[in-house]
């Protein structure tokens, strides 16, 4: 039976710019014990959607223009104010995306996981704080939170990523909800732990019979777990069915680019001519941080970021540097383009040691290394055009004239796929893929032989991705450039790199070419990282989450 | 904590240093001097008081010497209340003011909070528009005219209250409150609006709104705390500024507190009291931004651990 029916749904932004029809007529249903995906890129209305069963947005500009939602028969859209407290309280949860910024950082982890037992809108409902207490630690347990009862009275920064998502699906569940709604509940979480909070998430779900509306971006997330699927697409569903025919039978063409666009498999490319000496040689570097936190023993004095690596690579080569947050790969990237000084150990680029030079004799270098960075919407200056941020660095290193300085951006527009009328507009005006194509159009401005990407594509949907992803490729042909690509994704690193190194606690675990690493892994945390890549293969992917 | 607080004390010397030198060579470089009068006065007078004062020396002699009683606690004797020293003005002054301060704090935190709050609460509103035009009024009117103006209507026309004095009528401590608190009250206003809306826009309070909390636990309980750490960053600032801004209310009410002291002693070229109020002021700026930092330290659990972390 169905605990959920939508009906109809419209919700649209009233905004200034004009009406923005987030969702527009959408009717789908979830069975009690049944897990619905509901599967789109940014701004496809999947949160909207949820958001707006549960009255949590912003209104205005958001407004629910027509449709029903009966959960259990009463329609959620037009209930008085107390009664979706009841709901709240009593019937649904939600899990956010983010959980650094969804728990309340000025309230220990305990106080948010009991209050709403403690302050239930039903007074009779409401329990003791004592009662109330053991419950939450009961269920801290239960979602593999150690030292549980110590940890009830820590504050969220105390927590890691994963632990804090564990804590936010226990305050999810200890009001015993009949629908779990999921919001991206492993996007910001690293692959490891991501298979983990996923297991979780099913593991609760089958033994307390509860529904689930999964949201994601990724099919390859929700292949393993999910019994429906809902495509969207721009407000409106593309496809509903049952999980195995969206992945097997589609007849969508929206869906079928959704699935072709995730990275599978091998580099189609072949690898390229590696010659000569390496143009990048690595020798034993170091780079230490003063711990600002804990204590000041000589043990804990310094966070070894990256400790003791020797790498090369070669002229011409994709070097995939591979790891989980605060493994020290983005520290590496930095320190090997000099931009995060180095404790101890060389850089050598082109047989010259670059560590140890100052700020001034490192400006011919710049020009020939550059650098490709993980937020293209943090790191483009705001109060810059395109223009402005392509020629800075032609003009900085004197490699065109004012007067040639057009010629040559627009020539980099064309490189990139930008259309060159939008020559004069600013970051904001442009898409995340676009801005990511800026990015890059400012990396390879000044002609580098080196880039270091750094998660160029992590924060970019996974068919703009893929874009951006065959970009690189062209414009490591076109312009033989020699590139380390930094990234968590393994798919992608796969996709790319001729070579992987992969990193953990700032040491380098295990390298090797790419497709023999793939097939035989070496080290344990290695067999670890890609057993826990999810694959958008329902069959598979359940036969994974069974056997483990 | 108390490591962060040393250190904080230990800058404020040399910052208590320059104030002391630069008003010092300041006041004694301006014209005039404390004994110079519209009446002639025979210049064998002059010598004689000069010398009592220890004017004759050099310049910096005196300054060393200065410095040598204000590390020891003394300000010396006041050049124009003869036979008092800058000590005891400063002490019979304080109370006074210190009192009026504090209830033009109550003032400012009642009116400016609950404005303020309000405002956060429902925004682009009436309830907020209506407070917030009166805050932008609030701060925009000095005091030596609102205060006149509560005086001609509370006091004049409706004959409800007191219009001078500092606790001689019952009531009369209750003008000079409001006209001193008014600006403040504004202030607080706008930054509790302002911080009230910056965390009432965070993913955490939509997260206590999906676990079926009440809209009051939610402002009182996960928005507050977060919200009013700008207002109580304010209030060491205020409060010290409420102490020294006072001079303006002391003098339309008739009140006898420390302000008087300190712009009478500007025209008298009264230079030890005037050095001495400088340096009593700058400590209580200096000791109340501290106090308020360290409180809102205290209410970030994560400031908190980083400062006990680094002990």
């Amino acid at each position: 039976m169905a605990i959920l029916e939508v009906n109809g749904l419209k919700v649209f932004f009233h905004t200034r710019n004009g009406t923005v029809k987030a969702v527009n007529d959408i009717s789908f249903s979830v069975d009690s014990g049944e897990t619905l995906a509901i599967v789109g890129e940014s701004g496809s209305g999947k949160s909207v959607t949820c958001y707006s069963l549960l009255d949590l947005l912003p209104k205005p500009p958001a407004k629910i223009e027509a449709g029903t939602a009966l959960f259990e028969g009463n329609d959620l859209l037009t209930c008085s104010k107390d009664q979706m407290r009841q709901h709240r309280c009593n019937d649904i949860a939600v899990i956010f995306q983010d959980p650094m910024t969804s728990l309340n950082p000025f309230l220990t982890i305990g106080e948010q996981l009991i209050e709403p037992l403690v302050h239930h809108p039903d007074k009779d409902q409401a329990i003791t704080r004592r009662s109330a207490k053991e419950k939450a630690i009961a269920l801290l347990d239960e979602v593999g939170i150690i030292d549980s009862q110590e940890r009830f009275d820590c504050y969220p920064h105390e927590f890691s990523g994963g632990m804090r998502q564990r804590v936010m699906i226990a305050m999810a569940l200890i009001t015993e909800p009949k629908l779990l709604i999921c919001d991206e509940p492993t996007t910001a979480l690293d692959v490891t732990i991501q298979a983990q909070i996923l297991e979780l998430i099913k593991k609760l779900q089958e033994t307390r019979n509860v529904a689930v509306i999964f949201i994601s971006h990724d099919l390859g997330v929700v292949a393993g777990i999910a019994d429906k699927v809902i495509v969207m697409c721009e407000g409106t569903i593309r496809e509903a069915d049952i999980t195995d025919n969206i992945f097997y039978k589609t007849k969508d063409d929206y869906t079928k680019k959704l699935l072709s666009a995730i990275p599978e498999g091998a580099k189609t490319l072949p690898n390229r001519s590696i010659h000569g000496s390496p143009l990048i040689d690595v020798s034993n570097l170091k780079t230490y941080f003063k711990n600002q936190s804990g204590k000041k023993d000589n043990e804990n004095q310094f966070v070894k970021a990256v400790d003791d690596v020797s790498l090369a690579i070669s002229r011409g080569e994709i070097l995939g540097l591979v790891g989980e947050s605060g493994s020290g790969k983005s520290t590496l990237g930095r320190s090997i383009l000099q931009l995060a000084p180095a404790t101890s150990g060389s850089v050598k680029f082109d047989d010259q040691v670059l560590t140890g030079m100052n700020a001034k004799q490192l400006v011919p270098w710049r020009k020939r290394m550059q650098m490709i960075f993980q937020d293209p919407y943090a790191s483009l200056n705001p109060r810059m055009t395109v223009f402005e941020t392509l020629s800075e660095p032609l003009l900085y290193h004197g490699l065109a004239s004012k007067k040639e300085i057009a010629q040559h951006v627009k020539q980099l527009m064309d490189d990139v796929g930008l259309a060159q009328a939008q020559l004069r507009k600013y970051p904001h005006e442009f898409s995340g893929g676009q801005r990511q194509r800026i990015a890059i159009g400012r990396a390879i401005a000044t002609k580098p032989e080196f880039i270091i990407a750094d998660e160029p594509v992590s924060a970019l949907d996974v068919t703009i991705q893929a874009q951006i992803l065959d970009l690189i490729l062209d414009l490591v042909e076109q312009h033989n450039l020699t590139m380390m690509f930094i990234s968590h994704d393994l798919s992608v690193v796969r996709y790319i790199s001729d070579r992987v190194i992969i990193m953990n606690r700032g040491v380098i675990v295990e390298q090797g070419d790419t497709e023999g690493l793939w097939a035989r892994p070496k080290e344990p945390y290695t067999k670890d990282l890609l057993s826990a890549i999810p694959l958008a293969d329902p069959r598979s992917e359940r036969l994974r989450i069974a056997t483990r | 904590m108390y490591r962060f607080a040393l250190g904080r004390i230990l800058q404020a010397i040399p910052v208590l240093l320059a104030v002391i030198t630069v008003t010092f060579f300041l006041i004694h470089s301006a014209p005039g001097g404390p004994f110079s009068a519209d009446k002639a006065v025979p210049p064998e007078v002059i010598k004689a008081l000069e010398e009592q004062y220890n004017l004759n020396q050099p310049i910096w002699q005196q300054y060393v010497s200065y410095l040598g009683d204000v590390v020891r606690g003394d300000f010396g004797p006041s050049f124009k209340y003869s036979g008092r020293t800058v000590n005891e003005l400063i002490a019979a002054g304080l109370p006074i003011t210190a009192e009026l301060a504090f209830y033009a704090m109550i003032v400012a935190l009642v009116i400016g909070l609950l404005a303020g709050i309000g405002a956060a609460v429902r925004p682009n509103t009436a309830q907020d528009y209506i407070p917030m035009t009166a805050a932008m009024i609030g701060i925009c009117m000095p005091s030596f005219l609102l205060g006149p103006l509560l005086v001609l209507v509370f006091g004049i026309n409706l004959e409800w209250l007191p219009v001078s004095g500092w606790g001689d009528i019952p009531g009369d401590k209750i003008l000079p409150s409001i006209t001193l608190g008014a600006g403040f009250a504004a202030y607080i206003a706008r930054l509790s609006r302002g911080g009230m809306l910056e965390v009432l826009s965070q993913d955490y309070i939509r997260t206590a709104r999906a676990k079926g909390l009440s809209e009051t636990l939610i402002i009182l309980k996960h928005a507050l705390r977060g919200g009013l750490i700008p207002v109580v960053a304010f209030l060491g600032p205020a409060f010290a500024g409420l102490l020294s801004g006072s001079f303006v209310v002391e003098t339309i009410f008739q009140i006898p507190g420390l302000g008087r002291f300190y712009v009478q002693a500007a025209f008298n070229r009264d230079y030890t009291l005037i050095l001495g109020m400088t340096i009593f002021l700058s400590t209580l700026i200096i000791v109340f931004n501290l106090l308020s930092d360290m409180l809102a330290i205290w209410l970030n659990p994560k400031l908190r651990h980083e400062i006990k972390g680094a002990k």
